[in-house]
């Protein structure tokens, strides 16, 4: 069904877009309608997962769905993977707290 | 595509509303009648015979809402009220509100009849008699502008908000300009989305519902201090609950929000509706909003949907009793793994190769074949769950007190 890898971009205001299955660095396709725009990812970045689509300065509001989905917590380049290490809810605070790779609250003692 | 196109037969109900099933259901009105309901239908051996029931005993009023709107659903064409009889919910006034809505209704005590064999025997009897009395149901011709359908997700993914919901929701555009009723629910993940719900409402009346109803939501999550994401979600690419939210929020469309519902209530008119399944605030410790999918779908079916969808990433199985369930799959890998019970592959949107437009129509195609008789696949596999908790909810409208 795919060639190459690729990554969905939901609206053209986003500045993040979702990757459709694993992406290794180096070349990915951005689809959506309307859109078949080429950047380069600039690590792994795992299924499901975003990759920027430009250049997002810390501060700045991740947009996906064409609304804001969070902030960037530090500068994120174009190409790289945005998720819990780079961003926050505006909303959530605890998700903040969150293992990036597993996702297990690290706030909780046992 | 113009959904004005399809029409199929559906059965006449006595206050205008038309059915796409005509079951008959039997209604338990406590856990200690459940065995003698459930095998009244088992032994009836016929996929139109439906069993619900609240485990009680206790007559809470919004279960008997529930109860009564199912009761009153289009889809049904007859009621059995199975009681024990000694608890507080009255399966005799269950089945007034069956005779009330023109339908052949019945009730029963089991103490009253002698026992299980005795009670499963003079049931049996009642719905295979009800049976044939359904034979004789008026036939009438109905399209999309006369169905309400529900939406809900479960078991999301990432394909949930690109693909799944937002086919559902370029089909719900299409709904409301034929005319008919789309409801949406889990307002509970409508998190930072209040500027998006406010400027979607069809009217100051909505917009004011919509507002009390995000704010009472967002009082819930901060009360229980848990919103609605999970570290599945977080491993599977959700960074945060707005980014959660909106991949829900999708399948709204586009069309104005003309109001919200609360459960057991029927949309006063056609168009696009919200429904709020969060318990009212004062009651909150006692109710949790969505304790599971069959829960959420009960409430859409509550208000009268003749036919719901249940959009999944990483895949359910489950249908309901009174309304087909159509499972909506974004995840063209859970679309091939679990082939038997997904309904719909909308995954194409994601590659390019099909446009939304084009798989909205698909689903059209799909629901209008269902509505038709066709069984879903839930229904193909004999899935007929149900779920109807203990909550607190009032009935009441901006501008109550």
């Amino acid at each position: 069904m795919t060639m190459g890898q690729k990554a969905f971009q939901i609206n053209a205001a986003d500045n993040v877009a979702t990757a459709l299955s694993e992406v290794a660095p180096g070349e990915i396709t951005i689809t959506g309608e309307g859109l078949k725009d080429k950047i380069t990812a600039a690590e792994v970045i795992p299924q499901g997962h975003k990759i920027a689509v430009r250049d997002i300065k810390q501060g700045e509001p991740i947009i996906k769905y064409g609304v804001p989905i969070g902030t960037a917590t530090a500068d994120i380049h174009n190409g790289a993977w945005v998720h819990l290490h780079c961003m926050r809810s505006n909303y959530d605070e605890r998700s903040s707290h969150l293992d990036i790779y597993t996702g297990v609250p690290l706030d909780q003692e046992y | 595509m113009d959904l004005s196109q399809y029409k199929w037969q559906g059965y006449a109900r006595t206050d205008g509303r038309k059915g796409i099933r005509n079951k008959v259901l039997v209604v338990y009105t406590v856990e200690c009648a459940a065995f003698v309901a459930k095998e009244i239908a088992r032994q009836a051996n016929n996929k139109d015979v439906d069993v619900i029931g609240f485990s009680g005993c206790t007559d809470n009023a919004y279960a008997i809402r529930l109860l009564v709107s199912l009761i009153k659903h289009p889809n049904v064409g007859a009621v059995l009220a199975v009681g024990l009889g000694c608890e507080y919910v009255q399966p005799q006034r269950l089945a007034d509100a069956g005779a009330d809505a023109g339908k052949p209704s019945d009730w029963l005590y089991i103490q009253n009849e002698g026992g299980t064999a005795k009670a499963i025997e003079k049931g049996l009897g009642v719905v295979l008699n009800m049976l044939t009395e359904l034979k004789k149901t008026p036939r009438v011709e109905m399209g999309f502008c006369d169905l309400v359908i529900g939406a809900e997700c479960g078991g999301s993914d990432y394909t949930s908000g690109l693909a799944g919901n937002t086919v559902v929701g370029a089909f719900y555009d299409k709904l409301v300009d034929t005319g008919g009723t789309a409801v949406f629910e889990e307002i509970v993940e409508a998190v930072g989305l209040i500027d998006l719900l406010q400027k979607r409402a069809a009217n100051d009346k909505a917009r004011e519902e919509l507002t009390q109803t995000y704010n009472k939501a967002m009082d819930y999550c901060k009360s229980v201090r848990q919103y609605s994401i999970s570290p599945g979600n977080f491993v599977g690419g959700l960074s945060t609950i707005e980014e959660k939210s909106m991949g829900a929020f999708i399948k709204s469309g586009t069309k104005p929000i003309d109001g919200v519902l609360q459960v057991s209530e029927a949309p006063t008119r056609k168009g696009l509706w919200l429904l709020d399944s969060t318990p009212d605030p004062h009651w909150m410790q006692f109710g949790i909003t969505n304790p599971n999918d069959n829960e959420g779908l009960m409430d859409l079916i509550g208000c009268g949907a003749q036919v719901v969808f249940l959009v999944t990433g990483r895949g359910n199985v489950v249908g309901s009793a009174v309304a087909p369930v159509i499972k909506i799959t974004g995840n063209h890998e859970t679309f091939m793994n679990m082939n038997d019970d997904m309904d719909f592959d909308a995954s194409a949107v994601l590659y390019g190769s099909k446009r939304l437009e084009e798989c909205a129509d698909e689903l059209a195609a799909y629901v209008a074949g269902v509505c038709g008789g066709g069984e879903s696949r839930a229904e193909r596999l004999g899935h007929k769950e149900y779920f109807i908790p203990y909550k607190y909810q009032n009935i009441k409208r901006c501008g109550d007190d």
